[in-house]
């Protein structure tokens, strides 16, 4: 078996997601490449290299893979990924976007947002939000796979030592171009693979109150998050969300500040180690997966957390 | 320009699901079922389309048992003109429904086709792009603006950072998420005049697409409970049980 895992990264950096995947790669077992494909990303190709696990590295670097442009991306992958058994890739908004395309081309079927490996053609996702967990087997020949970062523990950063080649292929597609992006920026670790998110709800009431939980985010050198609700009531920005349809968030502590608990809610933070919970409603359904609960009102709750957090740490 | 909206019949969003006891799917008998909401957003993004003169004719595509006229029905009241019902009892898995609507495009040729990113059943996030590739269109995905200008479709999309805008050349497939509009309900003089708007039935094999699943479900189990545990009494003993119990901070 021959596994292609697609790196996730920003032209400079790495992303930790590439190393869940490696590790879900691992799991299926057999040689591991990677593909980064980006522009002037040669460093993302050396960083790649040092993985734990990973045999080669192949760098396409060229213009038209600069903002990962699905059309472009997967008639690459598609073309690089025909040979190997598997192509992996996290299930982020870039994976999301370019591997049901890399499938088609292919013609296979695309498993999606798989949190476990059975064996080599079957695999473990959740459907329905979380709420009911399906064993999948693929029939194909080439298994192409989107993963859910949080459900494997990543590899090493160091410690590899593999070759990298560089990629002469350019496909760009004509389809698409980008045009502009609003990037979120903070100084606060990545929602997505933070060790604390503290997040807020409706129950904020509006984004200025955000500020709250943002300080005592940094006093646990936390992350901050968001429920749909708050979203869509404009508080915080979409890549805030977290849930079924949103960002999926398994950190050591998540804490839901006047969140209630809706399903789709709790399918992106209910495997995190410790959940605590603060709502007025002592009926709010969050605290049936809170270890623990307090009901209070947010707006004295916040405040005094943030008091308590300052003398013990 | 013609629009082309697919949309899926599932399981409503307030149902609780449970899982069978033989463990070979969810229980779906007498379950309230509805649109997917990703695709009442699609829905509604065509009739703005239509209101502000830019689309001029709206066709809603469906696949599934015979029930998901239902669903197009509503689409219809919604203000889309006529209805495609590509019937089948089989299951139906992503690609397949990708390439059973690349037929129907095919055939109608829409200058934009607007989907769901996601079911709130399979949660594959796949359908959209699947299409697009297979047709050969540019893909917006996961859309919160779409803006048609001239031979182009401007989409906003958001992403993990933020948002991202891309242009890309009509035809072209865009996906929907949360942001993109908040869909409108129907009035009852629409959905009475929606009992008389025009509705296509065909099969699979109609349009040339046989059925043949990749993916095989081996069980389906619910997932791990998670135990409530205890209510705190203040902010100091939170505190404390995170610090001296469960040791997170
Ligand atoms: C297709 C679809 C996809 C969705 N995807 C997502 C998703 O990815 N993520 C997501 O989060 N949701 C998602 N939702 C929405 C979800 O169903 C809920 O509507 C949403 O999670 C509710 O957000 P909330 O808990 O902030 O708001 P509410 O449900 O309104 O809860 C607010 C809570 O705040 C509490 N509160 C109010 N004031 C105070 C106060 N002063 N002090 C303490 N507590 C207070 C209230 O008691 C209440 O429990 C989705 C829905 C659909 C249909």
């Amino acid at each position: 078996m021959s596994i292609l895992v697609i790196a996730e990264h920003d032209n400079s950096e790495l992303k930790q997601a590439t190393l869940n995947v490696v590790a879900a790669a691992k799991a299926i077992g057999g040689d591991i490449d990677v593909l980064v494909a980006g522009e002037n990303c040669g460093a993302v190709g050396e960083a790649a290299a040092k993985a734990d696990g990973v045999s080669k590295v192949l760098v396409a670097d060229n213009a038209v893979y600069g903002h990962f442009l699905g059309e472009n991306l997967g008639e690459l992958v598609a073309e690089v990924g025909n040979s190997y058994s598997h192509i992996l890739a996290a299930a982020g908004t870039v994976g999301k976007d370019f591997m049901p395309r890399v499938a088609a081309l292919l013609d296979v079927a695309q498993v999606s947002d798989i949190m476990r490996v059975e064996s080599e053609d079957t695999f473990v996702r959740p459907i329905y939000a979380g709420n009911a967990i399906a064993t999948v087997k693929s029939t194909d020949s080439i298994k192409v796979i989107t993963v859910r970062p949080t459900a494997f523990d990543p590899v090493a950063e160091e410690g590899g030592s593999a070759t990298v080649e560089a990629l002469d292929i350019v496909k760009d597609a004509g389809l698409s171009q980008f045009v502009s992006e609003e990037l979120a920026k903070s100084d606060r670790p990545d929602l997505a693979s933070a060790g604390i998110v503290v997040s807020g709800g409706r129950g904020m009431q509006n984004g200025e109150n955000f500020k709250m939980l943002e300080q005592v985010a940094d006093l646990l050198g936390a992350a901050v998050g968001a429920s749909r609700a708050a979203v869509d009531a404009g508080f915080v920005p979409n890549d805030m969300q977290v849930g079924q349809t949103g960002k999926i968030v398994a950190p050591q502590l998540y804490i839901a500040v006047g969140i209630s608990g809706a399903i789709q809610h709790l399918a992106g933070m209910s495997d995190s180690k410790v959940i605590a919970a603060i709502n007025k409603d002592e009926e709010a359904p969050i605290f049936q997966v809170a270890d623990y609960g307090l009901v209070a009102d947010l707006f004295e709750a916040v405040p005094q957390l943030e008091e308590e957090l300052k003398k013990v740490l | 320009m013609k629009v082309l909206v697919a949309v899926k019949r599932v399981i409503d969003y307030n149902v609780k699901v449970r899982v069978k006891p033989d463990n070979t799917g969810v229980d779906l008998a007498n379950v309230k079922m509805a649109m997917n909401p990703f695709c009442e957003i699609a829905v509604e993004e065509a009739v703005r389309l239509k209101e502000k003169g830019v689309a001029s004719e709206i066709v809603v595509v469906s696949i599934g048992p015979k029930a998901c006229q239902e669903q197009i029905r509503t689409a219809l009241a919604l203000g889309a003109d006529r209805g495609i019902h590509i019937e089948t009892d089989e299951e139906v898995q992503s690609l397949e429904a990708a390439k059973l609507l690349k037929s129907v495009v095919e055939k109608e040729e829409p200058k934009l086709v607007i989907l769901g990113k996601q079911s709130i059943d399979s949660d594959n996030n796949q359908t959209g792009q699947m299409l697009a590739a297979l047709t050969g269109m540019g893909q917006g995905t996961f859309a919160s603006e779409v803006v048609v200008d001239g031979e182009n479709v401007n989409v906003t999309r958001e992403v993990d950072g933020g948002l991202m805008t891309v242009a890309l050349k009509l035809p072209a497939v865009i996906t929907t998420d949360l942001r993109l509009n908040e869909p409108r309900y129907a009035s009852l003089p629409n959905i009475m005049k929606a009992k008389k708007k025009p509705l296509d039935n065909m099969s699979p094999a109609d349009l040339g697409v046989e059925l043949a699943p990749r993916l095989s479900t081996l069980k389906v189990e619910a997932p791990a409970s998670r135990q409530a545990g205890v209510k705190v009494a203040d902010v100091a003993e939170l505190v404390d049980k995170l610090k001296n119990e469960a040791k997170v901070i």
